[in-house]
């Protein structure tokens, strides 16, 4: 199983690589993989039925209680044959669709980096582990959603995308962290055992609505659903697989993998259901006020997520089991269907409804497998997806509370969902032909392939809904109830109040359908009504934090380098010198004993050095002095016996006045700029400093007998670092992590004070940049900020009045 | 200006601080010197020449680009860190072992002395990376 997720992972590595050498055919070459792995998990089947589940677990970070495991079972299984099926189909299709396309290789890359990710997902075991995949999907969706990235529009929708869903995740990575603190392990498989002491815990309520939150955001819930939509600014191969068929599933996945543990709670199932049947309606609804094929599918989507999540809340034997079979048969048509608009929109250059009309007769392939998937997604007829809704029909007939609301809504739902169907996949192609940007064609085999075998299998599924019965429906099920349910999945349940709904439901659908132009022309105030939706509070709250960070910038980072030493000094000893003054740390410094006539020598020739430094009006004085303190304090060193410091402390005082020396070439003449004010607080900072420093050594070496470190390293030099130079072995072996941070950042420093130098701008350049760039259209040739925000001691960033 | 006698006795000097700046390499393990200030050592080498015969004379003299030697250096110290993870240790634990060569008396090795040529090579590169690249100014 391990090597199943890894495989794909590897494949998205070698992808572009390949896509060298296969060229048009990299797309049916590269689904031999998701092919094969189909067939592996599906060779598991039997063994899942009988109620086994497979796990596998290798070590990762051992110390946090973070495994890399594995689990499969019904759930699992259905998603990974969803994944792997469907996703082979995308192969061969975006290879149709992007034919020609320069960065198809990227493009197959991203693909199966989201497929190896949202695998991983539904395998995971450990709660970490399906953070982990977890986010990885969501970035994977943002590379995706964002392929056309010269397009602003799909730049705007992947970031909205990834904010919103990486919001949730982020809650939901809090939820699972107190839920397996909460359960006593981080283990799926072993936290079901716990579910009892969950729910009864304080912070259940706590975890149910962080966890929610992660679920409700990936599975575009009402209000945060806005972002689906959006997302459909991605290739149709993307919107068909990942933003219908798979990752915003996810969310669904997530619930019915917590129900045995969450589930069955007034809470849950209040949140739950409520959620599921408002973004059901919500979905729907809005659904009929659109006019692109892909905007239609894609509230169409929000709308069946929203039932399946009402079916998980509602949580008995009847809606699991149609929540199990709604889903396996939502993904098989809604990705047909999503493929079948990107054909139309491929071949005709529009996705329009009011523009598109007879296209039957120019694809007629397309036009049978879209009629199919119509069909299925209606849910009336011989077809698999009617088995769910019936299932459905039948789950809000036996609930308890709110009874009536509930079917209500499920038949409105229903209907609005079968004039979707027949928007979209009808529709276009009956109908008087109309003229379309281009001639209308039929698309080629590797774009009519997929949607017309996801269309049969749901067909055939219909008819013999036994194979998947036994094999998926059934034993993912039970994964989330529990215990595999007695059911039988049978197309004809008899004349029942089930079937009455779904007859009054596709009744009121056709009516819908055929009064739609109608609907849309009576009540033109919902398209001004629809431009209010959560998408709104989204752009506000990102222009709010827009304006906090460049008012914060501005006051923090204003780009005067004396102002930034100023707060950075001041802050540092404030809160240090508080600390040290509270703890009350300075008690017993100031003993004056020991001390030798040549010491004090050479204090006062340090203090008079430094004195001349501030006074004198010659640069190379002031660093001539400046070195004289610096080889005062080597000397220092060398007396109290640290020859290592005394001799890098030379190096550095040499190296820093022949750097000052270089620098001075390029200064302008010394002057006093600022006022006698400023003067006087820039001294009383600088004796502040000073005088705490000062202090800070003082209290530190008189509590130094305390300090078990030094013995320790003292004593473990020899035995535990093979060498005699006590300073050297910390340095290159105790804590070398240390110094491996710190010629890091050397080299960091390295490189920005080399780029400063030499990449700048030359005066020409930055006037011309100036002229050619505004500032709104084309940041990247913007010149430098006069002031920039970060000041390194080169050159000519110290002209003006910071010197 | 060039001035006769600095160039004369940079050339000697050149040498000599090279070799003190190995010195203190080999040695820091036992006695006072170590990587750092070796590093520094033989940048102040190559910063003489800079001075008495001009940065591009310096850059002769070093061969290589400096901004090449930060990375091998990293590389380097890194390395070093990673052999641990041969051994199943965490990174950057010390790995020691003692060398027989034929006829020398034995002695050990181990990463630290690895370590250190990194923070030598990434000190030596930082330093002549900024010193050269404000002298060309």
């Amino acid at each position: 199983m391990g090597v199943a997720v890894l495989s794909v992972f590897a494949l998205a590595g070698a992808a572009p690589w390949l896509h060298r050498f296969g060229r048009g055919r990299t797309g049916w070459l590269l689904a031999l993989l998701p092919a094969m792995l189909a067939v592996y998990f599906a060779t598991f089947g039997n063994r899942i039925a009988d109620g086994e589940s497979i796990s596998l677990s290798y070590r990762w970070i051992p110390s946090l209680g973070v495994s890399l495991s594995f689990y499969l079972d019904g759930l699992s299984l259905l998603f990974t044959l969803l994944i792997t099926g469907i996703g082979a189909l995308i192969l061969i299709y975006a290879g149709g669709y992007m034919a020609g396309r320069s960065d198809l290789g990227s493009f197959y890359a991203f693909l199966l980096l989201f497929m190896g990710s949202m695998l991983g997902l539904v395998l995971a075991d450990n709660v970490i582990t399906l953070f982990v995949f977890w986010e990885m999907t969501s970035i994977s969706s943002y590379l995706l959603i964002g392929f056309d990235h010269n397009r602003a529009e799909s730049r705007a929708a992947a970031l909205q995308a990834l904010l919103v869903t990486n919001a949730g995740g982020l809650a939901m990575l809090a939820g699972l962290i107190l839920l397996s603190q909460v359960g006593g392990s981080p283990e799926i498989s072993l936290l079901k055992t716990q579910a009892d002491a969950i729910q009864a815990d304080d912070l259940y309520l706590p975890i149910l609505l962080l966890i929610l939150a992660g679920a409700f955001t990936k599975s575009a819930q009402f209000p945060f659903h806005f972002w689906l939509p959006g997302a459909m600014a991605a290739p149709t191969p993307v919107s068909a697989y990942l933003h219908s068929a798979t990752m915003v599933k996810a969310g669904v996945y997530l619930l019915a993998r917590f129900s045995p543990i969450l589930g069955g709670t007034d809470a849950w199932t209040g949140i739950v259901t409520v959620t599921g049947t408002v973004t059901m309606l919500v979905g729907g609804g809005v659904a009929l006020y659109q006019t692109d094929l892909k905007r239609i599918l894609a509230y169409s989507t929000v709308s069946a997520l929203g039932t399946l999540v009402l079916l998980l809340g509602q949580g008995t034997t009847v809606a699991a089991t149609g929540a199990m079979a709604f889903l396996l048969a939502h993904a098989l048509y809604k990705g047909a269907l999503f493929m079948i608009a990107g054909s139309v929109d491929h071949e005709t250059g529009t996705r329009d409804v009011d523009r598109l009309g007879g296209l039957r007769r120019a694809m007629p392939v397309t036009a049978a497998a879209a009629a199919l998937a119509a069909i299925s997604m209606a849910g009336f007829g011989p077809v698999f997806s009617f088995i769910g809704k019936e299932l459905l029909n039948e789950a809000v007939l036996e609930t308890e509370t709110a009874r009536t609301v509930l079917v209500l809504a499920a038949l409105l739902g229903s209907a609005m969902f079968v004039a979707a169907a027949g928007l979209t996949g009808v529709r276009p192609f009956v109908g008087v032909t109309r003229a379309t940007p281009k001639p209308a064609h039929e698309a080629p085999m590797s774009m009519w392939l997929g949607p017309a075998l996801l269309a049969t299998l749901s067909v055939i599924l219909g008819v013999a809904p036994g194979a998947v019965e036994r094999v998926i429906v059934i034993p993912a099920a039970g994964a989330v109830l529990g215990t595999p349910p007695d059911l039988h999945l049978a197309l004809w349940h008899g004349f029942n109040p089930a079937l009455t709904m779904s007859v009054v439901s596709v009744t009121a659908g056709i009516g819908l359908y055929f009064g739609w132009t109608a609907l849309r022309r009576a009540t033109p105030w919902m398209n001004v009504a629809l431009t209010w939706g959560p998408a709104r509070i989204y752009g506000w709250s990102l222009r709010a934090i827009g304006v906090v960070a460049r008012t914060q910038t501005l006051l923090l980072q204003n780009g005067r380098l004396r102002v930034y030493l100023m707060v950075t000094i001041v802050a540092a000893i404030g809160l240090s010198a508080f600390t040290l003054v509270s703890k009350d740390s300075l008690h017993g410094i100031g003993s004056w004993s020991n001390l030798r006539f040549y010491q004090v020598g050479l204090a006062v020739v340090m203090l008079l050095a430094a004195l001349y430094a501030t006074v004198t009006t010659s640069r190379l004085a002031a660093v001539a002095a400046l070195s004289v303190v610096g080889y005062g304090v080597a000397l220092i060193y060398v007396w109290f016996g640290a020859p290592d410091l005394a001799m890098t402390q030379f190096m550095v005082e040499t190296l820093t006045v022949i750097l000052f020396v270089l620098v001075f070439y390029h200064l302008p003449r010394l002057r006093s700029l600022s006022g006698s004010l400023s003067r006087a607080r820039d001294i009383a900072i600088a004796l502040a400093a000073g005088g705490f420093m000062t202090a800070l050594v003082l209290a530190a070496s008189a509590g130094r007998g305390q300090s078990r470190l030094a013995s320790y390293y003292a004593e473990e030099s020899v035995p535990g670092g093979h060498g005699q130079n006590v300073v050297n072995v910390i340095l290159v072996d105790f804590r070398a992590l240390d110094t491996l941070g710190e010629i890091t950042v050397l080299s960091v420093a390295a490189f920005g004070v080399f780029a400063l130098l030499r990449l700048r701008p030359t005066g020409k350049e930055r006037r011309t940049a100036r002229i050619v760039g505004s500032p709104a259209t084309d940041r990247r040739n913007q010149p430098p900020p006069e002031r920039p925000a970060v000041e390194m001691p080169a050159p000519h960033d110290m002209r003006g009045d910071d010197v | 200006m060039r001035s006769l006698i600095l160039r004369a006795s940079a050339r000697l000097l050149f040498t000599l601080m090279l070799l003190f700046a190995f010195f203190l390499l080999w040695r820091g393990h036992n006695e006072p010197g170590g990587g750092f200030v070796g590093g520094l050592v033989a940048a102040a080498a190559f910063i003489l020449i800079a001075i008495a015969d001009g940065p591009a004379a310096a850059r002769t003299a070093v061969r290589v680009d400096p901004r090449n030697m930060i990375a091998v250096g990293l590389l380097v110290a890194i390395a070093s860190g990673a052999i641990a993870l041969f051994d199943r240790e965490p990174v950057l634990t010390a790995q020691w072992d003692t060398v027989h060569l034929l006829g020398l008396p034995e002695f050990t090795v181990g990463t630290p002395l690895m370590f250190d040529i990194g923070v030598f090579i990434v000190v030596l590169g930082v330093t002549l990376t900024i010193i050269l690249a404000l002298a060309e100014e």
